[in-house]
């Protein structure tokens, strides 16, 4: 009974915790002035977040091959967009 | 309707002491019934009633714009009235009609029979997709009532974030809503193929069809998520003064660009694979073959599907992408031309020594192949940068890709819808009539769209509603094709519905056809199969190493 409580409830909300803190630092470091280096934690953050949400929620370590590829897909294609994209704006 | 008409199916007498389940049609005669349904079949036809309308919808909008271009003056509608009515047919014809149009008909009825399974993995998430449709249809249906857009289905920016005046939110709003339908679609399908295969099906007995819907559903989960982004980007900037493509505070319009064609290009193929996957169901059908390369036709399928992604900068060539940009883009668009060229030929391949039928589904399969044959020809051209760059906003790329969209997908939407009529109404549709619509679709299509790759290689330009003379007699011939088109698409509606109350019973396989789906009664009941269905190799019309059709009838 303990397990399942855990698997349920305490699992999902202390990484929902966790999730809302991140938010939180989001918005907050938005008004903190660091140049360029803005973007980078944002998106630092960013991966962080979709990080919890792959290992807790899509539960990829204890998951089979072809889902876990499945999952690789999304990063796969935006590192493909990326990758492309910079094709032009690296090049002009 | 009513249950009188319609006595148990005669292929499965009811015998005393077991009850036959009713057909799918018959399950139900409420709208309730229909409207809260989670029936893969019911949700299919809830699919195709909505894009029927909203086929007439964009084909409206598009009759307005070809009589306009009858003559060179503009004297039918205002300047911008004509460029409401091409947006409106852009919108509606690629979002509402093309892109579900297979897919969430056919993909949604046949996935499940194919694989032999009573219904899609996720029933509940399927009827949702319908509801998640309807809702973006709705917003396009406010656009229109608001007074319509007028940036053209592409929603350019900075046109579309800075200077239209006309209900661009609602029209990017409806796109966006409508789009998760797709995603929700596509995940529905990618389950449903892994998880719900009969014993014996395996990956490589799977019908080209169960494919191709397989690869379409991959382009759908992982492109549509960029679009969605992309005009909430363009919401952003409208509604809060966000500016994320305005040049002059720092952000960049070809970034939309970008991220417009890193979905629409993939999204071509959304609308052309399920296409593929109809021809080569046919085409092995009524050559009474074995398709030809059945693993290489697999491959293709998802070679396509995966480098479609890395093309889009091919629709970027004059927009001041950087010129290495343009050279690989170039190249890599010649790449994809490969997978393609390899499905045409296997499909010429499975003619070769085939006994061919010619009925109606097969000559809308003719059509499909030569139109999308001269699409992916004429796409070669527009890779290539110096000739792309001569024609770029020109009718040549509308010529260019009504060959692939409507030659190609409406040709085998057409197709599919006879060769399956008798399996999902359960009657036999007038076989002259339809070989009829389907010869005149063909001419039609040819007279409308052929002129216009002449007249864009000579330079009349897309989207004016004013042109010079002498382009005239092109414009002419295009609209009495376009007319001549629209007898075609109208004639099956009507010998259809006719057929469906008064055509002759089909039996459970009036094709002689080897896919699973013909295993069920013809129409299948709720869940499908009366009993389980046997398994075979894949377009197994003839003994693998023994005789074709053809020469059997010779000896
Ligand atoms: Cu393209």
């Amino acid at each position: 009974m303990d397990e399942r409580r855990r698997e349920i409830w305490i699992r999902p909300l202390l990484t929902w915790a966790a999730l809302c803190v991140l938010l939180a630092a989001t918005c907050a470091l938005a008004y903190v002035p660091m140049g360029r280096a803005n973007l980078a934690v944002s998106l630092a953050i960013a991966a962080a977040k979709a990080g919890l949400v792959g290992v807790v929620f899509m539960r990829l370590f204890e998951n089979n091959p072809l889902n876990r590829l499945a999952a690789a897909a999304g990063p796969i294609w935006i590192f493909v967009m990326f990758l492309l994209l910079f094709s032009d704006y690296a090049t002009r | 309707m009513s249950d009188v008409a319609h006595p148990a199916a005669p292929d499965h007498p009811a015998t005393p002491g077991s009850a036959v389940p009713p057909d799918y049609l018959h399950d139900g005669h409420t709208l309730r019934s229909w409207l809260f349904t989670t029936d893969h079949k019911r949700i299919a036809i809830l699919f195709a009633l909505s894009i029927t309308l909203f086929f007439f919808i964009g084909a409206i909008a598009i009759s307005v714009v070809r009589l306009e271009l009858v003559t060179p003056a503009g004297d039918l509608v205002s300047d911008d009235t004509y460029n409401k009515m091409f947006t409106l047919h852009g919108i509606v014809m690629v979002w509402f009609f093309l892109i579900p149009s297979i897919p969430a008909t056919f993909g949604n009825f046949l996935l499940p029979l194919m694989i032999g399974a009573k219904d899609l993995a996720f029933p509940r998430i399927n009827v949702l997709s319908w509801y998640l449709y309807v809702a973006g249809a709705l917003l396009t249906v406010v656009t229109i009532i608001a007074g319509g857009v007028d940036t053209g289905w592409t929603f350019y920016v900075p046109y579309s974030t800075m200077f239209s005046n006309t209900a661009v939110l609602t029209a990017a709003m409806g796109v966006f809503v409508n789009g998760f339908s797709s995603v929700l679609t596509g995940v529905n399908f990618i389950a449903t193929t892994h998880v719900l295969r009969a014993p014996g099906m395996t990956w490589f007995r799977l019908p080209l069809f169960v494919w191709a819907m397989y690869a379409t559903s991959l382009v759908m989960v992982l492109a549509t998520p960029v679009l969605a982004m992309t005009l909430l980007l363009i919401v952003v900037e409208r509604w809060f003064d966000l500016p994320v493509f305005d040049a002059s505070r720092g952000g960049d319009p070809l970034l939309f660009q970008h991220l417009f064609w890193f979905y629409s290009h993939p999204a071509v193929y959304i609308m052309v694979l399920p296409a593929m996957g109809v021809a080569s169901e046919l085409i092995a059908c009524f050559a009474r073959r074995r398709l030809f390369g059945y693993s290489f036709m697999v491959y293709a399928l998802v070679a396509i599907a995966v480098i479609g992604f890395f093309v889009w900068g091919h629709h970027m060539f004059v927009s001041g992408q950087s010129p290495y940009a343009n050279v690989v883009f170039s190249f890599l668009s010649f790449m994809v031309a490969v997978p393609s060229a390899i499905k045409v030929f296997n499909w010429t391949a499975t003619l070769y020594r085939g006994s061919i039928g010619f009925d109606a589904p097969m000559l809308y399969a003719f059509g499909f192949l030569g139109l999308f044959t001269i699409g992916g020809l004429t796409g070669l051209f527009l890779a290539t940068v110096p000739i792309d760059i001569h024609v770029t906003d020109t009718y040549f790329v509308v010529a260019h890709f009504h060959y692939i969209m409507v030659g190609g997908t409406v040709s085998a939407f057409f197709g599919a819808l006879h060769f399956w009529w008798p399996k999902i109404t359960g009657r036999l549709y007038p076989e002259t009539l339809a070989r009829i619509a389907a010869v005149l679709m063909f001419f039609g299509f040819n007279l409308t769209f052929f002129p216009q790759f002449v007249m864009g290689y000579l330079g009349m330009p897309r989207r004016y509603h004013v042109y010079p003379p002498e382009f005239q007699i092109y414009h002419v011939l295009s609209t009495s094709g376009a007319a001549l088109l629209g007898v075609a698409y109208v004639m099956p509606l009507f010998y259809l519905i006719w057929s469906f109350r008064w055509g002759a019973r089909a039996g459970a396989n009036p094709w002689r056809a080897k896919g699973l789906e013909w295993q069920a009664p013809s129409p299948p009941p709720r869940d499908n199969f009366l009993t389980p269905p046997v398994v075979g190799e894949p377009y197994d019309y003839h003994p693998p190493e023994g005789p074709t059709a053809a020469e059997e009838q010779v000896a």
